[in-house]
């Protein structure tokens, strides 16, 4: 073994978790290994056809992220293989592998598919969730990394055609298992879940009617690459289905079963997969979803909830279905539930979706046993509140579902967060391990004329269901020096790329177009795929058809195809024009400022610390805390103020951070890697500091409610200040009342405020327990305790806390009669209004945006949501990013979440942010401003306008011209539209390109129109 | 004259910046808000790039209309003020078109940012409206009579 700290980590788990911790590992300077047990990455998401709540397209916006991770000169992928045994400590551990052979010799095989297509035997697709056939020898899905066949020898008969068909000689049918043992310095785990087995939930027939199938099967049969190419037919006569019903809680929430948990995303996923069912069904189709509480607890969940119900017309029964029967003669499904007036129904389906739950992968006692770490009840990774991303283990960490029930933001967050504990205990290793990428020399191409090839991508059904993507790929051939154009099923897939690398070569390319999705997106991979072709980065062009086109005229495929036709013409005239443009490089100041200062923040300071950075933490208030500070005792029973107390005394000691209290950041300016702050401070003056990262820590704020009386009764108060008097003895009560929801899920704030319903739970156990007779009453519209906490409503329930739900429709109202507190409300089960006398009310108060978030969105430039929080960059993959480079979040600056949602984001946001920090230079956008000194006469407008202080005058040759400083340079082309004598310009959009653009855009519509 | 107004479908050409109006464009896609197929947008980095001149460009080119979107005022310009230097470009080109014999209200400057998918989709709904009572380009109809 070797000696001292070693800069490499093993990461368990190739889902997205599992990448996104090795992707920030390996672009902040540490190796990477990552084991995955089957023959690819990518993990459950790979096989959603969509997300919520933005209903982007699942693969479109992973695939960059496995392309990435299969390419990274820094990630080794051990796929195919499993960990046998670990050895060592923290910063230096052993860890041996297995490598299940495929019989297909990896370095060997690219990837062609030949072998499958000859392979005699139908196997069953395990990706389709065995819903269609495979050949014995087979890659997972198409997009698959690494793309290398795999032969299943189960169902292999030994035939061996497919030794005789494979050109690379391949094929090695009697390759063995191998070890290999690793040497590295920290663990992350990200095994994930498994769905729950629907076969144990017997009554409802799911394995013996073919109709019922699973919600991961229902994923499948949505997709254009599932096995009915998207299309919604049902398994048993392959009948397009009219009426769906989804069924919530398959495995979850279930005493019975034993998996008491909440597992957290099926509420979500069962409405999104009702949407995508409605949309991609033809005609008229009805879906119902039975459901016990919808869960839309996460960021602008509720919104989507809510157009569930109004735009697409989603039936909700609130029941839990007894049983199912099958009705032999059509196959269709008899769904037997007590409705919400208490009489028992049966419904007819011809399909029935079980959303079924997660649970830890079956064989993680084995991995938990090898690598020495605990497990909960539940069979999940044992974590605490303050360490959520820390195993019984140091130096193993976890993220993911495996340590509770999560949804994909929630599961990167933690990913990057690991990854973050990771570096810091290795950070002094940083860079140690590692091989920097290496390009082929950049192609000439200014003498030659442009030889255009076209990519254009179906997107699954995203595009090629409406926009005729054939007919597309014919007219982009006809277009003046477009030398090459073809489809392609998905055109950011990693077999994709290598595609358009030996297309560049074959047809001697010099310019790159796709057309497919948004640019915003996926402009970097394309540009990486055509920088390794030895092309200029910035000779490639995106026309998006998919987000501004086939998306948004679902009902039109024949003006979407023209409309397409259009785009693709008009980037193609831009294309003919591209120059090639050169990477300024700049340096970086390892050094992070982080606004706010409570438990976010803090973390986040202390996190970057720990990597060996300096930060300089501000705090508006005189004392470190934030809303931690209110919070006196938890659900899981850990005590907040001596974790407050611990964490305060940490970052005060911490030499590296420098804390200002009482202070305000008040101007930000300069750019990713060369940010220079003024910061208030107390006493008045102003400091300025440089750094080269912001984190946005700035938390959230409770709601001041102003209804139910509240601020003219004292006998009314909030959830906090409900919390503070108990926690100082002062609270006595016979009779509480509880009112959910008080400013939030209604019409000025539509979304869920997260944490009300734990909170509410958590003060309802703390008076039961104080007092066993006290009376507590909660009124509801859902009771949302997602995950584990899922237990401890079961807990107040048990212990007499009395849930009533409540809807829009009738609130309840609190009254003052005649110094009687009384509280009114409607009782769903009675059927009857009910009037209690409380001492007191208690009301469930939003937790709403910080005032202060549109000031800091405005100085930093970034946006927030409709509601008031900060925007990240993308809602699923990128949590913590903000599409401005350089620019982190995290905490309840971006939405309302628990204490330990709140860390695991801080760690993310500085592991993060160490991508940036740990380089020496950073290589920067090369679209920057450049001057023809030969026009330019000198007169100055560019320099006054530039809001950057980018432009300098020099003198040339006696004369005094702009030049253009560009490590300061954005990119706006401000000064080019200013200049006189147009001898400024913008690169990649410069006059001439946009003009061409312009011109052909419109040129061909013209045309039509005779 | 009548029926081919009827049927006319007008053509815009939709500048918009990278950062709000583009992104808002795009999630009016994530969100499958459906609006009228007649844009075609051309991506700047800022509305602050939009030369007066692109947008004669596309009215000399037969565009019916032309939509110049941007960060809200005041700040949320990704580059600080590029949205004012837009707003002023685009205020004095409509004073200048009525000179040559072409609507100010075909041309259209509007602040969409990066979350308001339903505004962008609002936005063009409107706007054909809009152009489809004000007919063709004149322009493009000059052009013809010749």
């Amino acid at each position: 073994m070797a000696e001292g700290k070693v800069g490499a980590v093993l990461v368990v788990g190739g889902g997205v978790a599992g990448i996104q911790a090795a992707l920030d590992l390996a672009d902040s300077g540490f190796k990477v290994y990552m084991v995955d047990q089957s023959p690819s990455i990518g993990g459950v998401m790979a096989q959603l056809d969509k997300t919520f709540p933005t209903n982007d397209c699942s693969m479109c916006i992973l695939a960059p992220k496995l392309v990435a991770a299969g390419r990274h000169p820094n990630i080794s992928l051990i796929t195919n293989s499993e960990v046998l045994g670990l050895s060592g400590e923290a910063g230096n551990f052993e860890v041996k592998i297995r490598k299940r052979s495929r019989y297909i010799n990896e370095e060997k095989c690219n990837g062609c598919g030949l072998c499958a297509q000859k392979c005699p035997v139908e196997a069953i697709d395990t990706y389709n969730k065995g819903l269609t056939d495979r050949s014995a020898v087979y890659v997972e899905f198409p997009q698959a990394v690494p793309l290398r066949f795999k032969i299943d020898r189960e169902k292999c008969i030994g035939c061996r055609t497919c030794q005789e068909v494979c050109k690379a000689n391949a094929v090695e049918y009697d390759q063995k298992d191998s070890e290999i043992v690793l040497n590295v310095g920290a663990i992350i785990l990200a095994p994930g879940f498994e769905p729950f087995d629907a076969r144990l939930k017997s009554e409802y027939g799911y394995g013996r009617y073919a109709n019922v199938v699973t919600s991961i099967e229902f994923e499948r049969i949505l997709s254009a690459s599932g096995p009915y190419g998207g299309i919604v037919l049902r398994p048993s006569d392959g009948e397009i289905p009219r009426k769906i019903a989804f069924i919530q809680c398959v495995g979850s929430r279930d005493a019975q079963l034993g998996n008491n948990y909440c597992s957290a995303a099926c509420c979500m996923y069962s409405i999104k997969e009702a949407i995508i069912a409605k949309e991609h069904v033809p005609t008229k189709l009805d879906c119902t979803i039975f459901y016990m509480d919808i869960r839309a607890y996460g960021k602008e969940f509720d919104a989507y909830y809510k157009r569930a119900q109004e735009e697409y017309g989603i039936r909700f029964v609130r029941s839990r279905v007894a049983s199912i029967t099958e009705d032999p003669a059509t196959g269709n499904l008899l769904v037997h539930y007590v409705g919400e007036d208490e009489t028992p129904r049966i419904e007819e389906f011809d399909m029935v979706v079980l959303s079924t739950g997660m649970q830890s992968p079956k064989d993680v006692e084995k991995l938990a046993k090898t690598l020495g770490i605990k497990l909960n009840k539940y069979r999940f990774c044992e974590t605490k509140t303050f360490t959520p991303l820390e195993t019984s283990k140091p130096g193993v960490y976890v993220c993911g579902a495996f340590s509770s029930p999560k949804d994909i933001p929630e599961s990167v967050a933690q990913a990057s967060g690991a990854a973050a504990k990771a570096m810091a205990i290795i950070a002094p290793e940083r860079g140690k391990l590692i091989a920097v990428k290496e390009y082929p020399a950049e192609r000439d191409v200014s003498q030659e004329e442009p030889r255009i090839g076209v990519f254009i991508c179906h997107c699954g059904i995203n595009i090629g269901g409406i926009v005729r993507v054939p007919e597309v790929v014919e007219y982009a051939k006809k277009l003046p020096n477009v030398v090459y154009a073809e489809d392609n099923l998905y055109t950011c897939s990693d077999d994709t790329q290598k595609r358009i690398k030996e297309k560049i070569k074959e047809y001697n390319l010099n310019r790159v177009v796709v057309a497919s999705c948004t640019p915003r997106t996926h402009e970097p991979l394309f540009r990486e795929t055509v920088r390794e072709a030895g092309l200029n980065p910035y000779l490639f062009e995106m026309a998006n058809i998919r987000d501004q086109c086939s998306w948004v005229h679902m009902h039109e495929p024949d003006e979407a195809t023209e409309k397409a036709k259009d785009l693709v013409r008009s980037v193609v005239a831009k294309a003919r024009l591209l120059k090639p443009l050169k990477n300024p490089t700049v340096k970086v100041t390892p050094v992070g400022l982080v606004i706010g200062g409570g438990v976010s923040g803090m973390t986040a300071a202390l996190e970057l610390a720990n990597q060996g950075f300096e930060v300089h933490l501000v705090e508006r208030e005189k004392e470190l805390g934030g809303h931690l500070r209110k919070i006196y005792y938890l659900l899981e029973g850990e005590d907040p103020q001596k974790h407050l107390e611990r964490l305060v005394k940490a970052v005060m000691e911490n030499r590296l951070i420098h804390v200002y209290l009482g202070a305000e950041v008040v101007e930000v300016s300069g750019f990713v890697g060369n940010f220079k702050s003024k910061i208030r401070l107390s006493s008045g003056e102003e400091k300025e500091v440089e750094h080269g990262v912001v984190i946005v820590a700035t938390g959230a704020v409770e709601y001041k409610p102003k209804e139910y009386l509240y601020g003219e009764d004292p006998r009314v108060m909030t959830q906090h200040e409900l919390e503070e008097k108990i926690a100082k003895g002062e609270f006595k009560a016979k009779k509480v009342v509880m009112i959910q929801c008080v400013g939030a899920r209604n019409e000025e704030r539509p979304n869920c405020a997260r944490i009300c319903c734990g909170q509410a739970i958590k003060n309802a156990l703390k008076i039961k327990e104080q007092n066993p007779d006290a009376d507590v009453y909660v009124l509801y519209k859902d009771v949302r305790s997602y995950g584990f906490k899922e237990e401890y409503y079961r807990e107040a329930a048990a212990k007499g806390v009395i849930f009533i739900n409540y809807s829009d429709e009738r609130k309840p109202k609190v009254t003052n009669d005649g110094g009687k507190l009384k509280v009114a409300f409607y009782e769903p089960v009675l059927k009857q209004e009910v009037q209690l006398e409380p001492d007191y009310v208690i009301l469930s108060a939003a937790t709403i945006p910080n005032p202060d978030n549109k000031r800091i969105a405005e100085m930093l430039k970034v946006p927030l949501t409709k509601d008031g929080f900060f925007l990240e960059a993308h809602m699923k993959l990128r949590p913590v990013d903000f599409q401005t480079d350089g620019v982190f979040l995290c905490g309840m600056a971006h939405s309302p979440k628990f204490i330990d949602e709140s860390i695991s984001q801080a760690c993310a946001a500085a592991a993060r942010a160490a991508t940036i920090l740990s380089k020496k230079v950073l290589e920067m956008e090369g679209i920057v401003a450049s001057v023809d000194e030969d026009l330019c006469s000198g007169c100055r407008i560019c320099e006054f306008l530039c809001p950057y202080g980018a432009i300098e005058m020099k003198e040339r040759d006696g004369k005094i011209v702009a030049h253009v400083i560009e490590a300061l340079c954005k990119g706006c082309g401000v000064c080019g539209t200013a200049c006189p004598t147009k001898a400024i310009t913008l690169g990649h959009f410069t006059t001439e390109e946009i003009l061409a653009q312009v011109r052909a855009v419109l040129q061909e519509m013209e045309v039509a129109a005779k | 004259m009548r029926e081919s107004q009827k049927d006319f479908e007008p053509k815009i050409v939709g500048f918009l910046c990278n950062w709000c109006a583009y992104a808002g464009a795009d999630l009016a896609g994530v969100s499958r808000i459906q609006y009228p197929p007649n844009i075609r947008v051309i991506r700047v980095m800022c509305s602050g790039r939009i030369d007066p001149a692109f947008i004669l460009e596309a009215l000399k080119n037969g565009a019916d209309g032309v939509l110049v979107a941007g960060c809200h005022l005041p700040s949320d310009c990704h580059y600080l003020s590029g949205n004012f230097k837009a707003l002023r470009r685009v205020t004095l080109l409509k004073r200048v078109l009525k000179d040559f014999g072409i609507e100010p209200e075909r041309v259209r400057l509007e602040w969409v940012s990066a979350s308001e998918g339903d505004k962008f989709a609002a936005v063009v709904r409107d706007m054909v409206e809009q152009i489809k009572k004000l007919g063709p380009n004149p322009l493009k109809v000059m052009e013809e009579k010749k």
